[in-house]
């Protein structure tokens, strides 16, 4: 860079030194001004848009439930010792009184004793953390069925991905601490799926319990995992995630006003604060009372951690359902004959636990699918605009369906996680449960698939037939000649504009590249890409529209004054 | 940045106006914003001094809220009473919730009816213009340029070997995690049952007689030498392996005596591993009339009357059987070990005895 030419004059540089604020609050502003340039922030911030939709406000839980448990969670760190040596226990609880347990244990009951307010933050803690997973997923599932995923936002989809993947791992890392015989059984299930993990499994288990299962170890370290590297790497995402959303603009609804090159909405300054720093005391308020009023993980109840009890009926936090679930889904034996197998090798053969790892297969699978959506949509439908106004779910009818699909393959995953409460709650077999539960997890999906795109395609020709005929007013009138029929009013524009500003592109067929060639890869886009668009519903288009204004005006004068305007200024804009 | 109309759309003062933008596209051109309509806080003095009393309420509400939360904490005494615990949570809760909530929905009641509420609209910006991105180029040419990192490939490429290079200390400093002395796989195959270790009661540690057990029931019993380890952390990793259930039945109903394991029970009293093979969770219910051992974690379904074959869920392997007998007091003891590791299937396990060291 050439600092040769003069960009600033002297006067300019001299403005700063000259202002004299009036009062003293002007005097304090000022001088924080002069030293950490505010000006350019209120300038840039003060009156940015964002739009407003009740559908956007999942993020904001999800960051501020994030919020919640790092003041919480703080709180709690201060009581919570996280070692795992052996301690006689002497709080307040008496049925727990004399046991030997682990200092863990010990002060995680302290708290909830005899620290006045522990059993609160605790509780708060762990509701905020059902919270904070709950609004990520229901903030994702916003962003996927209404394609906000689509240019310029696939990374910031990507970075949304890995922080679903950390509140997980925040949540069972926070879970396991306690060190009593719940969570100490969720980590037996932990150390049995990485044992399960062909060659370097039962070393990753070592490591993680510096030895054998569950030894005295790994409290320590999922402490550390849950305090410090998670919550860091937890906050960076947060902070790139933000930083996009600043770049990229938030995206809108389509609707009258709105189009893919402006934001319509409110200013930061002060409605947009107002409402989102309001809503932060909302979300805060709700969990206050809910841990005040719901118990949640009352782990006086388990004991201290032991390798031979459990509890029939146990369940993980929700988010960790569908993991359960799958496992408790798959068969061991397929009639006699079993899955895992051993493969025959000099030194002894070696294990395949396959009942362990045929489950981790659709978990995998849905994660991976999941961080690259965007490029597989943008592949298969070869769309590479940038978008900002968002699909409505019914115009996408495709991507909707496998929306659906997936929520219910997921779903499916979860009951399961409750099969044993489902018997006990509905009386039914548990093992009946589980038959058809692996049917329902092949058949669920595609059933799923085919109602929902169903269903979009029913309500964007309803959409169709709003903006041709109107809506039906409820007026059934007599006609000279005595026929009956209900009388319709036609939608304001506003209205109407929303219902037929969307694209519906036809099949695109394979494309030659460069050299001329249709390569495979290409043909089996074009096969995606029919599959993806064959059904459609088209918006209406303006002839159609103005063919339907004509038959208003023909069949009865009695709107004609309105729509006749209508249609002269429609046929000027022509 | 522009506002809403305040009527008529061909005559608003928004940026888009009637039929701005993308003309032609679709059935109707964009009409602009809708109308403001006006809030009745907008028009009737009266309601606007309504909404201000309510936000002001609310205000208050979240003071009650923080005094409830003083109450709770000062006046309620912890005991080991656990209503008292009960009361005290709940007051604070209440009354933190109060006090959020006061704040919160006060301050958004304000927003939504005494703020102005016109949608402002604001032009995007082009992600990139070209002339920037054409300057940023040249800039990070430049850079690459001075630094001479092309012009050079014996620095770029000992640069690189380096760097991949340097971080692998901190991988391997990893390795210390498991100090154990007994590192590796070898101890998996092993417990603590052996040749006459009695099979004691958890935790009284009381030895138990084959007249202790009654048909029909199942108790879950330990290593004598189990309490002899020191260690509260040792102690568990042992017992986590060498955990057994002891089920007694009516010697008729066994079903299935596999060749060489006929001397492994006791007068129908019959011994596993409690840790269950799918993933290791404990074995914990049993029931008397199918002989079945059910898992609750992901209901594997052992069946004791058949060696403890599957017989439902997810486990791919029966629970290993312990041989038992009794000794010359007449207590319940080990015949051997396992004869195969416990718990979950794990990479290493296979199928064999490599080490000669299973004397079944």
């Amino acid at each position: 860079m050439s600092a040769t030419t003069e960009k600033y004059t002297e006067a300019q540089y001299l403005e700063a030194e000259q202002y004299q604020p009036a009062t003293r609050t002007g005097r304090i502003t000022n001088y924080v001004d002069q030293r950490v340039g505010g000006t350019g922030i209120v300038r840039e911030f003060g009156r940015k848009i964002f739009p407003d939709h009740w559908t956007f406000m999942f993020g904001e839980v999800a960051l501020y439930s994030f919020v919640i448990l790092i003041l919480s969670g703080t709180f709690l760190t201060f009581w919570f010792d996280p070692s795992m040596a052996s301690t006689r226990y002497d709080g307040s609880y008496a049925p727990l009184q004399g046991l030997e347990m682990s200092t863990a244990y010990a002060t995680a009951l302290e708290l909830s004793f005899d620290v006045r307010g522990g059993l609160f933050m605790r509780q708060l803690h762990h509701w905020a953390a059902l919270l904070f997973v709950m609004a990520m997923s229901i903030h994702m599932l916003r962003v996927f069925f209404t394609g906000a995923f689509r240019k310029p936002r696939e990374l910031n989809w990507v970075v949304g991905c890995a922080l679903l993947i950390m509140g997980l791992a925040a949540g069972f890392t926070g879970y396991s601490l306690p060190d009593e015989v719940l969570s100490g059984n969720g980590l037996r299930i932990i150390d049995g799926m990485m044992k399960a993990i062909p060659v370097v499994g039962t070393y990753m288990s070592f490591f993680l319990f510096g030895g054998e299962f569950p030894g005295g170890e790994v409290i320590p370290r999922l402490y550390v995992l849950h305090i410090m590297v998670i919550p860091a790497l937890i906050l960076v995402l947060i902070a790139v995630h933000l930083f996009m959303v600043v770049t990229h603009k938030h995206t809108q609804y389509p609707g009258p006003g709105r189009t893919e090159r402006n934001v319509v909405g409110y200013p930061v300054g002060p409605v947009y604060a107002a409402k989102a720093g309001g809503f932060f005391f909302i979300v805060f308020g709700i969990l206050a009372v809910i841990s005040g009023t719901f118990q949640i993980n009352a782990l006086w109840n388990y004991g201290p951690y032991d390798p031979s009890p459990v509890q029939a009926g146990a369940q993980p936090d929700w988010y960790i359902g569908p993991f359960e679930g799958v496992l408790r889904l798959m068969p061991g034996f397929v009639g006699e004959i079993p899955l895992e197998f051993v493969i025959p090798t000099p030194w002894g053969g070696n294990s395949v636990a396959t009942p362990v790892l045929i489950p981790m297969i659709p978990i995998a699978v849905m994660f991976l699918v999941m961080f690259i959506w965007p490029w597989i949509e943008a592949w298969i439908t070869g769309d590479k605009k940038e978008h900002h106004i968002l699909d409505r779910p019914r115009n996408a009818p495709t991507r909707t369906a496998i929306g659906a699909a997936s929520v219910t393959f997921y779903c499916i995953m979860w009951g399961m996680g409750s099969n044993d409460l489902i018997a006990t709650h509905f009386m039914l077999s548990l093992n009946d449960i589980t038959y058809w539960s692996r049917v329902l997890i092949f058949v669920g999906p595609v059933i799923a698939f085919v109602l929902t795109k169903r269903i979009c395609l029913s309500l964007q020709r309803k959409d169709r037939e709003t903006v041709l005929h109107g809506h039906e007013a409820g007026v059934i009138e007599m006609l000279p000649h005595g026929e009956f029929r209900e009388k319709h009013t036609r939608p304001s524009d506003y209205e109407l504009y929303t219902l037929v500003a969307f694209e519906s592109p036809a099949p695109s067929g394979p494309q030659p590249n460069a050299k001329g060639k249709i390569t495979r890869t290409e043909k089996l886009r074009a096969r995606l890409n029919q599959w993806f668009y064959q059904d459609r519903v088209e918006p209406v288009s303006r002839e159609e529209y103005l063919e339907a204004l004509e038959h208003d005006h023909h069949g009865d004068g009695h709107e004609g004054g309105l729509e006749a305007t209508d249609r002269r200024s429609i046929e000027a804009s022509h | 940045m522009g506002e809403h109309g305040h009527g008529d759309p061909t005559e608003s003062g928004a940026v888009i106006k009637a039929g701005d933008g993308e003309s032609g596209k679709y059935a109707i051109d964009n009409p602009g914003l809708p109308p403001h309509r006006p809030r009745v806080a907008d028009e009737d003095p009266k309601a606007e001094k309504r909404s201000e009393r309510q936000v002001a309420t609310l205000f208050l509400i979240s003071i009650i809220g923080t005094v409830i939360f003083f109450i709770g904490y000062f006046a309620v005494e912890l005991s080991e009473d656990l209503q008292a615990l009960r009361l005290q949570n709940t007051l604070l809760g209440v009354g933190v919730g109060f006090a959020m909530l006061g704040i919160g929905l006060g301050v958004v009641h304000w927003a939504k009816t005494l703020m102005p509420d016109h949608e402002l609209v604001e032009d995007r910006k082009p992600l990139r213009k070209e002339a920037e991105r054409q300057e940023a180029e040249q800039i990070i040419d430049d850079v690459l340029e001075e630094s001479g990192i092309k012009r050079r490939p014996l620095i770029r490429n000992t640069l690189i070997g380096a760097a991949v290079l340097a971080p692998l200390p901190f991988v391997l400093t990893l390795r210390d995690l498991d100090r154990s002395e007994d590192f590796g796989v070898e101890r998996m195959r092993h417990s603590m049952w052996d040749e006459g270790v009695r099979l004691v009661r958890d935790p009284t540690g009381t030895p138990i007689r084959a007249a202790d057990i009654t048909i029909g029931s199942a108790m879950h019993v330990i290593p004598e030498n189990l309490r002899e380890v020191s260690g509260h952390a040792a102690r568990l990793s042992e017992k986590a392996k060498a955990v057994v259930l002891v089920v007694r039945m009516n010697p008729d109903d066994i079903q299935q005596v596999t060749p060489g394991r006929e001397d492994w029970t006791y007068d129908g009293i019959i011994a596993c591993s409690k840790v269950c093979t799918h993933v290791g969770c404990p074995v914990a219910l049993y029931e008397r009339h199918t002989h079945h051992l059910l898992c609750p974690c992901h209901q594997s379904t052992f069946d004791a009357a058949q060696e403890f074959k599957v017989v439902f869920g997810p486990a791919g392997r029966p629970l290993p059987q312990l041989p038992i007998t009794v000794d010359d007091e007449g207590f319940l003891v080990a015949r051997s070990d396992f004869t195969e590791p416990v718990g979950p299937t794990y990479w290493e396990r296979g199928s064999t005895d490599p080490e000669g060291d299973y004397n079944a």
